[in-house]
């Protein structure tokens, strides 16, 4: 059944109020530093780090380079882990070697779209949480003081929903020779600046 | 001299709407002292707090999955509940706000992310358990600000309204992907749980 003019403008409409809603800030007058401001800073955060930023869109990509299930499981499952990741951050686990990790994360996630790898699905999805883990934890030891997290939280999740999205509908031109190119490409880039960030993080 | 008449009458409509206008009342339909009335402070009470909708909506997206029994029983189940806690809540002490939201948000998120199979009669009882404690926990503060059962009265109908909507919209959905995209989104709420609840371990009751 395709969907009625009437049904997408409806959902047009509730996403425009949903998202003016939720981009609320604190009043000026009432302003402290280093607080939790809302949705708007939650939302802010992940997109604040280029590691953070081309591994999310480099796990997008690689899952729409595996197709189904593995383009629906990663988004499925990765902020869940990435959220343990920021829990154990939060409540003060420590997590050997964050920073490296998340480096690495850049550099074999870039390595495996471009050269498309395919592993078991266990592995990859294994793969991606572990990096996951890393990357949350790396936010939860970060997140900024404040009295109320619950808005903050859901700007933080959706972010990084967003970059997945991102990379799954970059993903998406895998169906064309030249989009494959292009992608592979863009594995390249990810997997270059992977080395940098490990170059960052080993000196 | 009809004419005449006319640019008199203007001038005479004008000249009283500037009076008017110069001595404009205290409007009395939304006071700030009064609220909107008990029924509407309820139903903007739930609109306004995230750690009540997003749960309800977490729900109302599993039961949609479960499919329409399992929609019903929430649909009739989740607002009695939430009533019978409120009223409890009316006249008892505060419940402890700690973990709540975020148990609240990881338990119902994670089933949707899993979209795990659960009978109906298993979700009722979810959405009884749930339904009951942040009913009393609305109740409780609603007895801090000396409000009364006509907000929970307003709260529970729109609760009646958004998973009516929410989870039939979901049963409706047939295409894989659409079904996938619910469960992204209970991920997003499992994981704003889990988040919530490392808040809350770590900075206090939220």
């Amino acid at each position: 059944m395709k969907p009625t003019r009437f049904c997408v403008h409806s959902v047009t409409w509730v996403l425009t109020v949903t998202i003016f809603l939720f981009w609320t800030q604190s009043a000026q007058a009432h302003l402290e530093r280093s607080q939790v401001f809302g949705f708007v800073s939650g939302f802010q955060h992940p997109w604040s780090g280029a590691d953070h930023i081309l591994a999310m869109i480099a796990v997008g990509i690689w899952g729409a380079q595996l197709g189904p299930p593995a383009m629906w499981l990663l988004p499925v499952t990765f902020p869940m882990v990435m959220a343990a990741g920021g829990f154990l951050g939060l409540i003060g686990v420590g997590l050997p070697g964050v920073e490296f990790g998340i480096a690495l994360s850049a550099l074999l996630l870039g390595a495996a779209v471009c050269t498309e790898a395919r592993p078991k699905l266990v592995f990859a999805a294994a793969l991606v949480g572990c990096f996951g883990l890393f990357h949350g934890h790396a936010h939860g030891t970060e997140l900024p003081a404040g009295e109320s997290g619950l808005l903050y939280s859901m700007g933080f999740v959706i972010a990084t929903g967003c970059l997945h999205g991102i990379g799954i509908a970059l993903g998406l031109v895998h169906r064309w020779t030249i989009g494959r190119v292009a992608l592979r490409a863009g594995g390249v880039f990810i997997a270059l600046m992977g080395v940098h960030f490990v170059w960052g993080a080993l000196t | 001299m009809r004419r005449l008449f006319h640019q008199k009458t203007s001038r005479w409509v004008l000249a009283a709407s500037l009076v008017l206008l110069l001595c404009p009342g205290i409007a009395e339909a939304h006071l700030v002292t009064t609220g909107l009335g008990p029924v509407y402070d309820g139903i903007s009470h739930l609109a306004l707090s995230p750690e009540d909708w997003v749960p309800v909506l977490a729900l109302a997206f599993f039961a949609g999955l479960r499919g329409p029994e399992a929609g019903r029983y929430t649909l009739f189940l989740l607002p009695v509940a939430w009533l019978a806690g409120g009223l409890v809540g009316l006249r008892a002490q505060t419940l402890p706000a700690f973990a709540i939201p975020a148990i609240s948000f990881l338990i119902p998120g994670a089933l949707v992310a899993a979209d795990l199979r659960m009978k109906p009669g298993a979700v009722a009882v979810l959405a009884v358990i749930l339904g009951f404690i942040h009913g009393w926990r609305n109740g409780a503060v609603m007895q801090l600000a000396a409000s009364g059962a006509l907000e929970l009265i307003g709260m529970i109908s729109a609760l009646f309204v958004v998973v009516a909507l929410v989870a039939a919209f979901v049963v409706s959905l047939k295409r894989p992907w659409t079904r996938i995209a619910v469960r992204v989104a209970g991920s997003w709420i499992a994981a704003t749980g889990l988040l919530l609840l490392g808040w809350s371990l770590h900075r206090g009751p939220l």
